[in-house]
């Protein structure tokens, strides 16, 4: 992780240099699910500093609403004609937007998925994320790790939305695998029969949507003890409903992010653990891959064993378990994005 | 029995105006026919009707659990804030017109307070203060593009929606402000979080809020002249202006009313999602709208009771308590919530027959 990262910094300094000795500007776009995110806001605070250091002028566009294949397309679409040599992009539906990709990468643009991958992965030319199955697993794992005994847990699953999209399952299921629970499909959600699994439900991925399906879940089985959240948004309202009924401390709350208020709730004991992803280096490594592209033709290559690159996933907590990895919440304020 | 017309509860009758202005000879009527005729006068009745007939079919599809004094006031709970869009909602669709903006209202509005008290050391009641000041300014704008712009409802408030959620976007850096942050620095933002426990029912201030801001605004609409005015000009605005009511002046103040309302909604949704969460309620202007519908309020304006919005907002409530505690995968809930629309506004064109 920390020598990828002085790498990509040694390779700035570099691009930096030739940067400034080149004229001629090299265009690239960057395409964000949306702008209510602060994990695609950072990304776009990466990109645009990458582009800066570089010397590459950096169109950005985002869709309205996560799902907002419209807006993506009609992005991609202006990324063409305006001669760019690159597009970043997080797909906002894994498979609509493959044929358009394979037209912009007809005309000879270099496409990279960030966070996202698409389906298939190699629509794209490269994809920059985080492991998203690892990301859960680490928080299974921990989870099942600081459980008494395991076999009583109830475990809450607070999912993304109904259309089970690829961050949404492999979190979920990587959680599961890693706490120790038959996934059946891996691809699928809630087609577990392990009767600790008290039920899922859907969050849309903030403090509300956590609220209320925690609220519903607990109507369910309030002898929940574990909760897997999406990400630390939903998490906080996965905390504020078992608070509203007294039962904060009978549940775990686990997620996946690593943004500074969720580190900050790791720190308040609000959320046991998290796992820490990284948007401002997906979007920088991003950029010095356009750039590379457009200066010597050379594409990115993934991490050995997987079909993307990856970008890093660290647990964050302050309860650390044998045998698991990971870092402290004051360790991870100073890297937490948001 | 059946050859006046029955008493209008929820449609106000113009002033002087004898009960018995119109009487027509209908001697045969079969029972679809007066069923027709007595919704037509209490179009309230049939969100009451279906309320009480989907709290009891999913009382036995769901089992004791969905009756338990704790989830119903949950529902309760779990409504309160779509249930205040809705009242807002519901005085613009009463004029005929409608309202994308209130749930970017609210947020924007919750977004100003959160930052105010917060971030930036306000104090907490001046935060608030400045929120109210701020959402009703956000309706007046609304109701200055409406009747001095002349836009339709809905181009207006398109674009003001999406305004204001820009401006709460940029303002909050599309970040949450953590409760523990509003519990250090300004814990009365999150008063309406505070509940009030009687056996296991659990009424939030919230809740109550809701209810209160129901029966102030059932008030406002059925006792004074000036709700009498917000169905007339949602009934027939040039009748209404020729009978002398000065409707431009009457429509801003509707909207800047239901932006004071969605600043309220904006204190009581801190309290209910324990955090300022710029991400959530995007959805909130259309959930309100299926509210208001559901409720048996007319979208062609005029028609209808503003309690129908708090029995459409709880309709939804129950569906989705009743199909969750069922084990109903969560598309199916979509799913319910959408053929409720469409039968709800169905029976609306229905019983508008009556009178055709």
């Amino acid at each position: 992780m920390k020598t990828a990262f002085n790498l990509s910094c040694a390779a700035s300094v570099l691009a930096l240099s030739a940067g400034l000795a080149q004229a001629q500007e090299i265009g690239a776009c960057l395409i964000t699910k949306t702008d209510t995110n602060p994990f695609f806001v950072k990304m776009k605070e990466g990109a645009l500093a990458g582009a800066a250091e570089n010397g590459i002028a950096l169109q950005t566009f985002a869709g309205k609403i996560d799902g907002d294949v419209e807006s993506q397309v009609a992005a991609v679409e202006t990324c063409i004609a305006s001669g760019a040599k690159g597009i970043l992009i997080t797909p906002t539906d894994s498979r609509a937007l493959a044929p358009l990709i394979g037209q912009a990468r007809d005309a000879g643009l270099l496409v990279i998925a960030l966070d996202t991958p698409f389906e298939p992965a190699d629509t794209a030319d490269a994809t920059f994320a985080t492991d998203n199955f690892k990301a859960g697993e680490l928080i299974g794992q921990w989870a099942a790790a600081t459980m008494e005994d395991p076999a009583t847990a109830k475990i809450a699953m607070l999912d993304l939305n109904p259309s089970e999209v690829s961050v949404d399952y492999l979190r979920n299921n990587g959680f599961l695998q890693g706490f120790g629970i038959d996934i059946k499909d891996p691809t699928d959600i809630g087609d577990e029969d392990d009767p600790r699994i008290v039920g899922n439900d859907v969050t849309n991925g903030n403090e509300e949507g956590g609220r209320t399906a925690m609220e519903n879940l607990l109507q369910i089985d309030p002898g929940i003890n574990v909760v897997y959240t999406i990400n630390e948004p939903a998490a906080a309202g996965a905390y504020e409903a078992l608070k509203a009924v007294g039962l904060q401390d009978q549940a775990t709350i686990v997620s996946v992010d690593g943004g500074c208020p969720g580190v900050q709730n790791v720190a308040d004991g609000v959320i046991g653990a998290t796992s820490m992803q990284f948007p401002l280096l997906m979007a920088s490594l991003g950029i010095e891959a356009i750039k590379t592209w457009a200066e010597t033709g050379a594409k990115p290559e993934n991490t050995p064993g997987l079909d993307f690159f990856n970008t890093g996933v660290e647990l964050v907590t302050d309860q650390p378990v044998e045998g698991i990895p990971s870092i402290t919440s004051q360790e991870a304020l100073e890297k937490c994005w948001g | 029995m059946t050859d006046t017309e029955p008493p209008g509860a929820a449609r106000p009758q113009p002033a002087g105006a004898a009960a018995t202005v119109a009487v027509f000879a209908e001697g045969r009527r079969g029972p679809m026919g007066r069923l027709q005729h007595f919704l037509h006068g209490n179009p309230t009745m049939v969100p009451v009707i279906v309320l009480v007939i989907s709290i009891a079919v999913f009382g036995v599809i769901a089992g004791e659990r969905f009756f338990s004094p704790f989830n119903l006031t949950l529902i309760l709970q779990q409504v309160s804030i779509i249930g205040i869009l809705a009242a807002a909602q519901s005085l613009v669709i009463l004029t005929a017109g409608i309202d994308l903006s209130v749930a970017a209202m609210m947020v924007l509005m919750s977004v100003i307070s959160g930052k105010l008290a917060v971030d930036w050391g306000v104090p907490a009641p001046l935060a608030l203060l400045i929120s109210f000041a701020g959402g009703t300014a956000a309706g007046l704008l609304n109701g200055l593009l409406v009747t001095r712009i002349k836009l339709p409802p809905f181009i207006a408030t398109l674009g003001t929606w999406n305004v204001y959620y820009a401006l709460l976007l940029y303002l909050s850096g599309a970040q949450s402000i953590r409760g523990q942050d509003i519990d250090e620095a300004a814990p009365l933002l999150k008063f309406f979080g505070n509940s009030i426990a009687v056996g296991s029912a659990r009424l939030t201030y919230g809740s109550i809020l809701m209810v209160l801001i129901f029966l102030v605004l059932w008030y406002l609409l059925t006792k004074t002249a000036w709700g009498r005015h917000v169905y007339a000009i949602g009934d027939d605005k040039e009748a209404a202006e020729l009978s002398g009511i000065r409707t431009d002046r009457m429509l801003v103040s509707v909207y800047a009313v239901a932006g004071l309302v969605c600043a309220i909604g904006a204190w009581a949704a801190i309290g209910r999602v324990g955090s300022v969460s710029p991400n959530s309620f995007y959805e909130g202007n259309l959930q309100s709208i299926t509210a208001v519908v559901i409720g048996g309020i007319s979208l062609f304006g005029g028609r209808g009771s503003i309690m129908g919005a708090l029995f459409g907002a709880l309709i939804v409530g129950v569906f989705q308590s009743g199909l969750r505690l069922a084990g109903v995968d969560v598309l199916w809930q979509v799913f319910a919530i959408g053929w409720l629309i469409i039968i709800a506004v169905a029976i609306d064109q229905w019983i508008r027959k009556v009178s055709g």
